[in-house]
């Protein structure tokens, strides 16, 4: 069953200012299209200022100026009927948020308000969405934390009074209370040690199957993305460059970037050379011409360099944007390395 | 043989709170180490976060005194407390390197102030075109250039090529000992490979020895010669490199090469560490136990009645 919950189609979101009379445009998200279905995983990779951020503050409806939709639309098809927040109202927005459409943010630290219980901020978050009496409404969230191996007194710490692995499960409670359709992770892990890491990652894996939503889930880490995903897409200056399930995406890459990108991460066991990709992410306010990541490219040819590349089918499920997708070969065999 | 630096037993310990809620905290306990001149090397010092591995950085760099134990450089005690002219010329073998190239830079600063700067200082140069010529030096060591760099402010840079800005920065005084601590956590991940190769050529070129101090076991695993691992401010195993992460005996260390994400299985989903190894793990915590060697040149710490 592949049903679609989110469409985005031809997106293209650009950052529009001006300054002192000067007109600068910076366009971060350029015409992105691509599904999302029901109950998957889907991993966003992307390196910082590729435009991954803005992108999902559209697809979580948090489009403020200077950000402006240019063209397209983001299609939602909640169990509530379906909305475009690309054009809707605040008011038809207000409507879906946190009960089908919902965010876990990154940096635990500031998203949660320092002078404020968890219980309030629970409160704040779930009362009005939920819509239920005291007693029930009580029940759920109790029921939620159990559910999160949260114990039922952090409802009345503080948020410096839990540990940064706990105040990462509260920030995911807060998300999850109301058993969304479509959760958004930016990077929700990132500021975690090795070991917390695995176990936040494995209690978002557990709810995602729990309540059958969607996340789409956001980091420049692809070893999350290997071990979370169902499909990874990778963003690569406001472009979505190579879309596919997770393992082709590593053992068999079909864009350059994300064959380098595999390829650069080191491993227990094996100590040969890493290659690191030289130069510098293109500033989205003048990006080079053709496919933006030729400057970087080890196989760009003259076409690369005045052409745009569009996103095709090269296998089943899988699309790639590169004029010479066929010649990309994966730079690490999966067979070298070996974990004792 | 002799020794760049030694670590001799050293402990520090925090004391929090005020009169009548007095708590300590045993930041690093008990603690040695040594490198030496002849074979410069990449130390690691692996930890999660709280397990005193900035603290022992500190220590190293003369930041913070110990609290028992002693630190000493070529020789030399460590400690600010010494004259300024003495600190100064500690400081230009031992240079550190900070996690966030983002907020080791003032923004309202460019990076060529702080490398001519450093050079003014530690080199004692005058004249423009020596100076320049030392910056152009350090910056060509990492890749970066002095055309590239002049007049830049920190936010015109990327990750990458800032925190190889501030590598370059360390590099003016011609160091003999390097402290990273956590030099690619804050990189993206495409660039972190060109900061840990550079780390890589430095000890190889360069012959720096470095402490790299991180909680990534693959980077880790892939740079360093000697490492140790620490858990609440003991070291619980410490040896060569591969010889720890290939088998680690150490339930802690074992509990943390689990926790490594692996892309050998990409798309499978696994994602649960076995309970009953971090339960192992921290029931170890409040034990004392003792670093014993073992035939194969680690050390182990091993308890009583385990």
């Amino acid at each position: 069953m592949t049903e679609d919950l989110l469409k985005v189609e031809g997106l293209k979101a650009y950052y529009q200012m001006n300054y002192f009379g000067v007109e600068r445009e910076v366009r971060a998200v350029d015409d992105i299209t691509m599904t999302i279905r029901k109950n998957e995983i889907y991993g966003i990779a992307g390196e910082s200022s590729s435009g991954k951020t803005s992108f999902i503050k559209v697809l979580a409806a948090a489009i403020r100026p200077p950000m402006r939709i240019v063209a397209g639309s983001v299609k939602y098809d909640f169990k509530n009927g379906p909305i475009d927040v690309a054009t809707a109202a605040p008011a038809q927005i207000e409507g879906v948020r946190w009960r089908h459409l919902s965010y876990i943010m990154q940096g635990s630290m500031s998203v949660l308000n320092p002078v404020r219980r968890i219980g309030r901020t629970f409160e704040d978050f779930a009362r009005r969405p939920l819509g239920l009496s005291g007693p029930a409404y009580r029940q759920r969230v109790l029921n939620h934390l159990e559910r999160l191996k949260l114990p039922a007194d952090v409802l009345n710490a503080y948020p410096h009074e839990l540990s940064g692995g706990m105040r990462q499960r509260v920030t995911i409670g807060l998300a999850t209370v109301c058993h969304p359709e479509f959760v958004i992770a930016d990077e929700p892990t990132t500021a975690l040690d090795v070991v917390v890491q695995k176990e936040v990652l494995g209690l978002i894996r557990e709810i995602q199957q729990d309540m059958g939503s969607s996340v789409v889930f956001v980091t420049h880490d692809m070893t999350v993305h290997a071990n979370m995903a169902d499909r990874v897409g990778i963003i690569y200056a406001g472009r979505l460059v190579e879309e596919g399930p997770t393992r082709q995406m590593f053992f068999a890459p079909k864009h350059p970037y994300t064959a380098h990108l595999v390829a650069s991460l080191p491993r227990i066991g094996d100590t040969t050379q890493r290659p690191a990709l030289e130069g510098r992410p293109p500033s989205l306010a003048s990006p080079p011409n053709g496919c933006r990541f030729h400057p970087r490219c080890p196989l760009a040819i003259d076409k690369c360099r005045t052409d745009v590349p569009p996103l095709i089918q090269v296998a089943n499920d899988h699309r790639s944007a590169c004029w010479r997708w066929q010649d990309v070969k994966p730079l690490v065999a999966p067979q070298q390395a070996v974990m004792a | 043989m002799s020794t760049l630096l030694d670590v001799q037993n050293v402990s520090k310990r925090f004391t929090m709170g005020g009169l009548l809620s007095r708590k300590t905290v045993e930041a690093v306990q008990d603690a040695s180490l040594s490198l030496s001149v002849e074979t410069p090397e990449i130390f690691t010092i692996i930890g999660e976060s709280g397990s005193g591995k900035t603290t022992l950085a500190r220590m190293i760099l003369g930041l913070e005194l110990p609290t028992s134990g002693e630190i000493s450089f070529r020789g030399k005690t460590v400690s600010h407390r010494v004259g300024r002219q003495e600190r100064l010329e500690f400081m230009a073998h031992v240079q550190p390197v900070f996690q966030n190239p983002f907020e080791a830079f003032n923004p309202l600063k460019r990076i060529d102030r702080y490398l001519e700067s450093t050079a003014r200082r530690f080199l004692k140069l005058r004249h423009r075109d020596d100076l320049d010529a030392a910056m152009d030096g350090a910056l060509q060591k990492v890749g970066l250039s002095l055309a590239e760099a002049r007049g830049r402010f920190p936010h015109e840079m990327s990750g990458g090529q800032l925190q190889r800005a501030a590598i370059a920065r360390a590099l003016i005084p011609n160091p003999s000992l390097l402290v990273a601590d956590e030099p690619v956590s804050m990189v993206d991940a495409s660039l972190r490979m060109s900061i840990v190769n550079l780390l890589k050529s430095l000890r190889d070129d360069l012959k720096v020895s470095v402490i790299y101090i991180t909680h990534d076991l693959a980077t880790a695993y892939y740079i360093s010669n000697r490492l140790i691992i620490m858990q609440r401010g003991r070291i619980v195993e410490m040896g060569d490199a591969r010889t720890v992460l290939d088998n680690p005996e150490h339930p802690y260390s074992r509990l943390l090469k689990a926790s490594v994400l692996s892309t050998e299985d990409a798309g499978s989903g696994k994602l649960l560490t076995d309970p009953g190894m971090a339960e192992r793990a921290t029931a170890l915590i409040r034990q004392q136990g003792k670093l014993v060697a073992r035939a194969d040149g680690r050390s182990v710490r091993v308890y009583d009645g385990v």
